[in-house]
């Protein structure tokens, strides 16, 4: 059979269209990764190779802010992604093996809605909410608006893998005497496993990364690392920020790796 | 012959409805202790849920189950003491072929090491130990099948409900499991119940088939009786081949009916109850329990032109026209040809039937 006319492999261009893509894409982060490692406190000009800028992060001036901001950070994110996590599971399960109750759909767009939302609206809609209840703004608040945001991001791929099951492996389980709680912990919740790690990593990634909400409730003194780089930038740019960023684009890029990996030794199985 | 025998699963007046759709229409039936029985129907025609409210994954509307006396029919699945084997076998991909069917002994409490050592035992029966530790993907499609079969016979259950288990399987590998389930059956003692859309398959392994469609029973009775006795339309054109024949009754006389076919010709079978002078009603005939004949053998000969044979391996299929009447089809053994003369499409033969083989149907 001849090459079909749709195969956009043969299209004219189409090799050059995508470097020019990628090198869009992943120009910046190369250049900020490249001049992490520059020996000059100038951002532009290239003075040598070092590490002295990763050292200055953890032992310079403000070294202190930035392993604060990180502590927040990461223990925001960890809190954050496990509890979304949790919820998002029960709400799959709920969902998926709920029967065709009536608003499912309903619920469904409730849930995942916050991912289209844009991002502001949230954010100033969550400080008010806090401000109208009386929250004290500070890591609580900040908490509590991860967790909620999370949400749908973990929720997402719970329930893709969630309906993938076909509900038969309880029923066998149940079959075969497991109680309802021991046929979903026993049988169903490993098999949810891979969507579940899948889940908890994009949600911690999304905490982690958040800036828009965050800066927005959050309490004055309480910083996370977005906050905190983006406090130091608006000081002038210091090829410290770029070793900062440098050592989160490599964290994400691990975890993402990680959940690569999950999924595909899923497939394996 | 089989009065006394226990009753296993006694279905009474069980109804399941949807909403306003009613997939099951008042079934009762019993089935005994120590049975293979098959429900049998098309698609859609209630025996998968008439099995699973057996096994519970599904509510009885109306009416009771009893198991062996005891009402279950309000028992969660895991208080039952019936196991299924699932159409997709839905074996647990996370755990060992041996963990599979150890399963179900450690959820009724025994020990790990008990339960392995039973579910090893069991794997044996089954001769797939050598792949205990697999995972089921690592298993082909046969062995997956004889895997959740052990799992489901593992803990002993009192009835074993299996659906369509066989539907996955290559032709070839489903016929050596018929005759294995069947083994399988003799040897524990268990009684099966068996869903399937396979009249052939039912034919082969049942002691006993309930026929099912729309919900409603259509027959009950043994195998053989099914086939040779159908009671409907329905059974007789789904059971088998058969020539369903238009006849009307001119009279009935010690227990036989004379029946005209239209074009003169006449036969005559026994008579059947609810079936009266007078009425138009439907004839099953089994092609193999006709032959042919260059001239008549009997007052009854119905007379015709063969019009095509067909080949089918084990047998040759004629298709003959009675003059002025229905279509028959009339089969013949290959294996006893040599003693009959071969009927050319154009030649003229009579058709002859067996002494029986035409079966009066209610509608």
């Amino acid at each position: 059979m001849r090459r079909s006319n749709y195969d956009v492999k043969g299209l004219p261009g189409f090799f050059g269209i995508t470097i020019l893509c990628l090198v869009i894409l992943y120009a910046p982060l190369l250049v900020v990764t490249v001049y992490s490692l520059n020996d000059s406190n100038s951002i532009t000009n290239w003075e040598g190779f070092s590490f002295r800028w990763y050292v200055d992060v953890f032992s310079g001036p403000e070294s202190q802010k930035f392993k604060i901001a990180a502590w927040n950070s990461f223990t925001i994110a960890i809190i954050a992604a496990t509890a979304a996590t949790t919820i998002s599971t029960l709400a799959a399960t709920a969902m998926v093996r709920g029967g065709k109750f009536k608003l499912r759909t309903v619920s469904f767009g409730l849930i995942s809605l916050p991912l289209m939302v844009p991002e502001i609206v949230l954010a100033v809609a969550t400080l008010i909410f806090f401000n109208s209840v009386g929250f004290t703004r500070g890591y609580m608040t900040i908490l509590i608006a991860h967790i909620a945001f999370c949400i749908p991001f973990a929720y997402l791929p719970i329930s893709a893998r969630m309906q993938g099951i076909d509900d038969s492996y309880e029923q066998a389980a149940q079959d075969l005497y497991a109680t309802k709680r021991q046929a979903f912990t026993r049988i169903l919740l490993p098999m949810m496993l891979p969507g579940i790690i899948s889940g908890y990593l994009l949600a911690f990634i999304v905490s982690l990364d958040d800036f828009i909400i965050t800066n927005f409730v959050k309490g004055a003194g309480v910083e996370t690392l977005p906050t905190a780089i983006f406090g130091s930038v608006k000081q002038g740019i210091k090829p410290n920020i770029m070793a900062i960023s440098t050592m989160l684009l490599g964290f994400s890029v691990l975890l993402v790796t990680i959940s690569y990996f999950v999924s595909k030794t899923d497939n394996k199985k | 012959m089989s009065e006394s025998r226990k009753t296993a699963i006694d279905v009474r007046g069980a109804v399941k409805r949807y909403g306003d759709f009613t997939a099951l229409k008042t079934i009762s039936l019993s089935i005994y202790d120590n049975e293979f029985f098959t429900l049998l129907g098309p698609s859609g025609c209630g025996k998968t849920t008439l099995l699973r409210m057996i096994a519970g994954f599904e509510d009885v509307t109306e009416g009771a189950i009893f198991l062996y006396g005891d009402p279950i029919a309000d028992l969660p699945p895991n208080k039952r003491p019936v196991n299924t084997v699932f159409q997709n076998y839905a074996l647990f991909p996370q755990m060992t072929i041996l963990d599979n069917v150890a399963f179900g002994l450690e959820m009724r409490g025994q020990p790990k090491s008990q339960a392995r050592k039973a579910a090893g035992e069991m794997l044996e029966l089954v001769q797939l130990s050598q792949f205990a530790a697999r995972k089921p993907s690592q298993l082909s499609g046969g062995q997956q099948q004889r895997v959740a079969l052990a799992r489901a016979l593992a803990p002993k259950p009192k009835v074993l409900l299996l659906d369509e288990p066989l539907s996955a399987l290559d032709l070839k590998l489903r016929k050596a499991m018929q005759l294995e389930l069947k083994h399988l059956q003799r040897e524990t003692g268990i009684t099966f119940i068996f869903v399937t859309h396979d009249q052939e398959e039912a034919l082969t392994m049942s002691d006993r088939i309930a026929v099912m469609s729309a919900g409603e029973l259509q027959q009950l009775g043994e195998a053989r009786d099914i086939y040779e006795r159908p009671r409907n339309m329905f059974v007789a054109d789904f059971i088998g081949e058969t020539n369903l024949l238009e006849v009307s009754v001119d009279a009935i006389n010690a227990g036989r009916a004379t029946c005209h076919l239209g074009g003169g010709h006449e036969l005559s079978c026994n008579a059947v109850e609810g079936v009266n002078v007078g009425a138009k009603v439907h004839m099953s005939v089994r092609p193999e329990r006709l032959f042919m004949s260059e001239g008549p053998t009997d007052s009854e000969g119905l007379k015709g032109t063969v019009r095509e044979n067909i080949f089918v391996g084990t047998d040759i299929s004629t298709l003959i026209d009675l003059d002025d009447g229905p279509k028959f089809i009339v089969r013949t053994s290959n294996s006893d040809r040599g003693n009959k003369r071969i009927f050319e499409p154009g030649n003229e033969v009579y058709v002859n039937m067996e002494m029986e083989a035409a079966r009066l149907l209610i509608d």
